[in-house]
């Protein structure tokens, strides 16, 4: 079930609200995101803190309703 | 099985295994781009892993997500800790980290030798 971007971005900001996300659609059937996330909140935190962050935003739809989410994740370049 | 007994032989996996890679499929025939993917990355350092093959075990497939809250497989294991998903583990490899890992967790790393089994 494709999940729309704009949801997805919803719900990424809606826990990570400083949080500047860009979307592209993969394959282009609207199943397959590649999303980078730009967020202080990432500061000192490892990758993986940084995609369960991300991850627990999604509110389990990653794995599920959301197929494929290739996710980059970074802090704001001062 | 509980999810105790399950987490019981996914901490012995990764503490008797230096590399441990939970995946779809096996390291010859992965059944997931993802999977795929990883297994490339390790078959090129020539690293030795032991591929777990998540399809083969619905207790697992569930088990292990919840286990390193994470949603999803590929995850991979060096040294009994979670270093990431296909995403993470793409990126320390261009970024030659991964091998840096290897390297400081006493993993043979061996560039051109393939050592999957």
């Amino acid at each position: 079930m494709p999940m729309n971007p704009a949801e997805i971005e919803r719900l990424i900001k809606a826990k990570i609200p400083d949080a500047s996300v860009n979307l592209e659609d993969l394959v282009g059937d609207g199943d397959h995101w590649s999303a980078t996330v730009i967020s202080a909140a990432f500061k000192g935190k490892s990758r993986v803190q940084q995609h369960q962050m991300v991850y627990e935003a999604l509110r389990g739809r990653m794995g599920g309703e959301l197929h494929a989410l290739a996710l980059q994740t970074s802090t704001p370049k001062d | 099985m509980s999810d105790n007994a399950v987490f019981e032989r996914i901490k012995r996996d990764i503490g008797e295994n230096n590399v441990v890679l939970y995946m779809k499929g096996t390291p010859v025939f992965p059944q997931c781009g993802f999977s795929a993917a990883v297994v490339q990355v390790l078959n090129h350092l020539g690293v030795r892993f032991k591929g777990i093959d998540i399809l083969a075990d619905p207790e697992l497939r569930q088990g292990i997500k919840t286990f390193s809250n994470w949603p999803t497989v590929p995850q991979l294991y060096v040294k009994g800790q979670f270093v990431g998903g296909c995403d993470i583990v793409r990126e320390m490899f261009e970024s030659g980290e991964l091998t840096e890992l290897f390297n400081t967790s006493g993993v043979e790393v061996n560039i051109g030798a393939d050592a999957a089994r």
